[in-house]
């Protein structure tokens, strides 16, 4: 099982956070390390790139939520980007569709953050 | 032509038994992939199933201070996988598998694991009971 974690910052002063493999109750942790690193730093405007995780649970979903709620109490926000469709069947059925903004691709959510 | 009616013929018993511990979940979840391969599941159904699965350990591993492992019982039949979960409380006190007693509601934070397992499965009836641990019993048919 594996997660791979890639953190960078965009050219729009933006944090692009990119995932690939498995979010689960193992692996989550790891997620949530960077995501709450960079909120601690006072990045609250990040874009969470899933389109390499094949995988994702509850748990995956409550860091996602955690960090969300983290950048909203700073006026930021989290974008998603996916296309999987097993994964985003998950953010259908809990209803966090209404939440997260989710986007086909990097730019588009990067933008949405503006 | 019509698609011959499936019987609802028992196609045998898997048994698997995981420590307690989040990185064992995934070896939960390919078994029961493995099964459920067995059966004409679709795709999708097959990735419903893995994630129920996995969603039904992590509410033992995260509700049960103390317990060591989880069960995993998986009912093959032709028109159905049905699964019960359970952590080593109900082993250790010899809690008839199944016993009815009131649904408890989960504790905070679970309930979005419990959400997701009811919106994927089509049958689930769960205990989460501290003193008589986690079990949970799942049912998903095929083409449903």
């Amino acid at each position: 099982m594996d997660i791979k974690v890639h953190v960078r910052e965009s050219d729009d002063d933006a944090y692009v956070v990119e995932l690939g493999g498995e979010i689960d109750v193992y692996t989550s942790p790891k997620v949530k390390d960077a995501i709450t690193e960079l909120i601690d730093q006072g990045h609250y405007n990040l874009v969470i790139d899933l389109e390499k995780v094949r995988y994702i649970d509850s748990t995956g979903l409550g860091v996602l939520i955690g960090g969300l709620k983290r950048v909203r109490e700073h006026g930021g926000t989290v974008n998603l980007v996916c296309t999987n469709p097993q994964i985003k069947k998950i953010f259908d059925i809990t209803g966090l569709v209404k939440i997260f903004g989710i986007f086909d691709d990097e730019a588009a959510a990067k933008k949405a953050l503006a | 032509m019509n698609a011959p009616e499936l019987s609802n013929e028992h196609l045998g018993t898997v048994e698997l038994r995981i420590p307690s511990k989040p990185e064992w979940v995934a070896v939960a979840r390919l078994a029961v992939a493995a099964i459920a391969n067995r059966l004409p599941f679709s795709v999708e159904e097959i990735e419903d199933l893995k994630l129920a699965i996995a969603e039904a350990c992590t509410i033992c591993i995260q509700q049960g201070s103390g317990i060591q492992t989880i069960d995993i019982t998986c009912d093959a039949a032709t028109t159905h996988l049905r699964v019960e979960v359970r952590d080593d409380r109900y082993r250790n006190l010899g809690v008839t598998s199944g016993a009815k007693r009131p649904t408890m509601s989960v504790a905070e934070g679970e309930g979005l694991g419990i959400f997701l397992i009811q919106a994927l499965m089509d049958n689930l009836e769960y205990n989460v009971d501290p003193q008589y641990g986690t079990e949970l019993v799942m049912t998903k048919r095929v083409g449903a």
